[in-house]
């Protein structure tokens, strides 16, 4: 299979704030968000990172779509270093987090025209590529509605069809189906099957355990900032549901009680 | 490159233009507002500082001498006799607002004056005048007073007399002169508080806004470089500004005729020439580059518009004391160097080209240095966009 992500050693830290010591109950002056992580991603295939609220699965993928620099570690896109090259790292990869917002002032039409400049798609690439988005996520019949008259299931239809304008052959998606209603959730469930189809390469983070079931290949397990287990989901999973296997892993790490 | 930059900037411009109650508050009401301000400050003052044409002061008098009184009448006075036991009821009237002057001769004044030798010494004949300054009609009373008492004492022992043909014009100063005055005194302050507050509105919520919103972060994951999103941002926000600046800069102007009563016919904004206006187009163009760089980088440091428009407000402070180094200085400066510096350099040109002293060199090193203070400016912008502590802190 070819290699189209190779993530090695990754790592990020964090100074904290005296506000945010006392919420961590640390004296310590930094936090080891991300310890040195290391995975790949093949061509074709959906890999998940699992693990609890905090565990670094977020600021992973802000650095490996190049939000945040690592402190040290590098990852590849295709062979390109995010270190060295971050703006051709942009050119290949979709980034769709709740963390980025659309203008709300903009229309999604405008929107899509506005990130498809940004991303140097020619413009009949581009109608071609919003005419079909559109009429997959149904976004055609809000399209000249301002973004800030529209409900937040119809935002993140918007956002998932900017996310992928150009057309990347990676695309990372962190908690996609947060605060979703569960007809939206499904939309974007499915869109993740369907780039799989295309041959795409998806990295979903998500602390659902039916998502990843449900689209993952393979599924790494994030704990306190470390890559506990990265496998097959049927080899996680051993034989057992992966939510009772991932409790299982987790009170092998971690000592306190869940 | 070009072409992302351009991106950057039409979209600005589309935010801006697209929200018409954004257009109305940054372009066309300062203009208004300086107007309707700068029209009623001056139509106010006017007021409370002139009477009426058909005024006619009403004078109250003790051994007021015929000739004096005859000269008071001539000048539209209406003056009334009255006893000196009933001087002190006067000086109550007036303090009252009920009269507007009371006037007290010597006894005997006009033999007094007749015989009195000043080469000799000794105390000379008193005329008191009492009047109520917080009065505008009891003060101008008292100038006319004064004015016909100079006259009079001039008509006793008129050995010379000074600019004595009514026709003839004594002050030589051009209306250029006069113009070049009161402009460079005024409009380089103007213009520049004007501009950084319209640079202030446009760019907190560009930088700061897009922050807090969180849709910076989403133009931050394209694959365009962070210095053409900084410099297609300056770039828009100039023109903006510029649009604002334009507007309170015309409104200014229209109101000139009403702030300078009496000297309407002297202060025209039309003596510049067109070449006047061009280069201070470009002055303002550069110092416009310079603050909305300035208030781009600061507010790049505020997680919200508000922040950042507590980030700004001293800057707005020295931006005022900057313009009014223009109201103390006598001219532009001549120092060649004085002209490296930023938002002083652009504040000495405009005094030089509103005083009709443009001087080429200055206005080249000004431009220059404004531009390269932009470059640095958009590369430290550059830098802090590259930042993750600034940009996600």
């Amino acid at each position: 299979m070819e290699e189209l992500l190779k993530v090695e050693n990754l790592k990020k830290v964090f100074k904290l704030s005296s506000k945010q010591q006392k919420l961590e109950r640390t004296k310590e002056k930094t936090k080891i968000a991300v310890n040195e992580i290391s995975f790949e991603a093949y061509k074709g295939e959906v890999f998940g990172l699992l693990g609890p609220n905090g565990a670094g699965k977020t600021t992973t993928l802000r650095m490996l779509a190049t939000l945040i620099k690592p402190d040290s570690g590098d990852a590849f896109i295709n062979g390109t270093s995010l270190v060295k090259n971050p703006e051709a790292v942009r050119e290949k990869i979709g980034f769709l987090t709740s963390e980025l917002k659309l203008e709300e002032f903009f229309t999604p039409n405008y929107l899509f025209d506005f990130f498809s400049e940004l991303h140097k798609v020619p413009d009949d690439v581009r109608d071609e590529r919003k005419k079909m988005l559109f009429e997959l996520f149904g976004i055609s019949k809000f399209a000249e509605v301002k973004v800030a008259d529209l409900s937040t299931g119809m935002k993140q239809k918007i956002s998932l069809a900017i996310s992928i304008v150009h057309d990347p052959d990676i695309i990372i998606f962190d908690e996609p189906t947060n605060g979703l209603d569960v007809l939206t959730a499904k939309v974007v469930t499915d869109f993740i099957a369907t780039l799989k189809e295309q041959g795409k390469t998806v990295i979903v983070s998500t602390h659902i355990f039916s998502l990843i079931e449900k689209v993952c290949d393979r599924v790494g397990i994030i704990i306190d900032g470390r890559m506990i287990q990265c496998d097959t989901l049927d080899n996680i999973k051993d034989g057992l549901s992966l939510e009772d296997r991932f409790f299982e892993i987790y009170k092998e790490n971690v000592k306190e009680e869940i | 490159m070009k072409n992302a930059i351009f991106t950057i900037m039409k979209k600005e411009l589309r935010r801006f233009f697209g929200d018409k109650r954004m257009v109305f508050s940054t372009i066309i009401m300062p203009g208004l507002m300086v107007f309707i301000m700068y029209t009623f400050m001056g139509d106010a003052m006017s007021k409370q500082f002139s009477v009426d044409d058909k005024f006619s002061p009403k004078v109250e008098a003790v051994n007021m001498p015929a000739d004096v009184a005859g000269m008071a009448k001539e000048m539209g006075m209406k003056v009334k006799d009255i006893p000196s036991d009933k001087l002190d009821g006067s000086k109550k009237k007036v303090s009252d607002k009920k009269l507007d002057l009371c006037i007290k001769f010597d006894d005997d004044f006009a033999a007094n004056v007749a015989s009195y030798d000043c080469t000799k010494g000794g105390t000379a004949p008193q005329v008191s005048v009492y009047y109520n300054s917080s009065s505008t009609e009891s003060e101008t009373s008292f100038n006319k007073m004064t004015n016909l008492l100079d006259m009079y004492e001039s008509q006793m022992a008129n050995k010379f007399d000074v600019n004595s043909d009514v026709n003839g014009t004594y002050d030589v100063a051009t209306k250029e002169d006069t113009t070049g005055m009161v402009m460079s005194m005024m409009m380089p302050m103007l213009l520049l508080v004007f501009l950084f507050s319209a640079c202030m509105s446009v760019g907190t919520e560009s930088i700061a806004g897009e922050k807090e919103r969180g849709t910076i972060a989403t133009m931050l994951i394209t694959p365009i470089s962070r210095g053409n999103i900084a410099l297609g941002k300056i770039i828009a926000l100039s023109f903006i500004a510029l649009l604002s600046g334009a507007s309170s800069t015309i409104g200014t102007m229209l109101s000139i005729p009403s702030m300078m009563v009496g000297a309407e016919e002297s202060v025209k904004s039309d003596a510049y020439g067109v070449e006047t206006y061009v280069v201070l187009a470009l002055v303002i163009l550069s110092t416009v580059l310079v603050i909305v760089t300035l208030i781009s980088i600061v507010s790049a440091f505020a997680r919200t518009t508000k922040e950042a428009q507590t980030y700004v407000t001293p800057f707005m402070i020295l931006v005022v004391l900057i313009g009014v180094s223009c109201m103390l200085g006598k001219g532009a400066q001549k120092d060649i160097y004085m002209y490296a510096i930023p938002l002083y350099n652009s504040v000495q040109c405009m005094v030089g080209i509103f005083s009709f002293k443009i001087v080429l060199s200055h206005i080249i090193v000004t431009i220059a240095a404004n531009i390269a203070c932009t470059g640095i400016g958009v590369f430290v912008l550059t830098r802090m966009f590259n930042s993750e502590k600034i940009m996600f802190n």
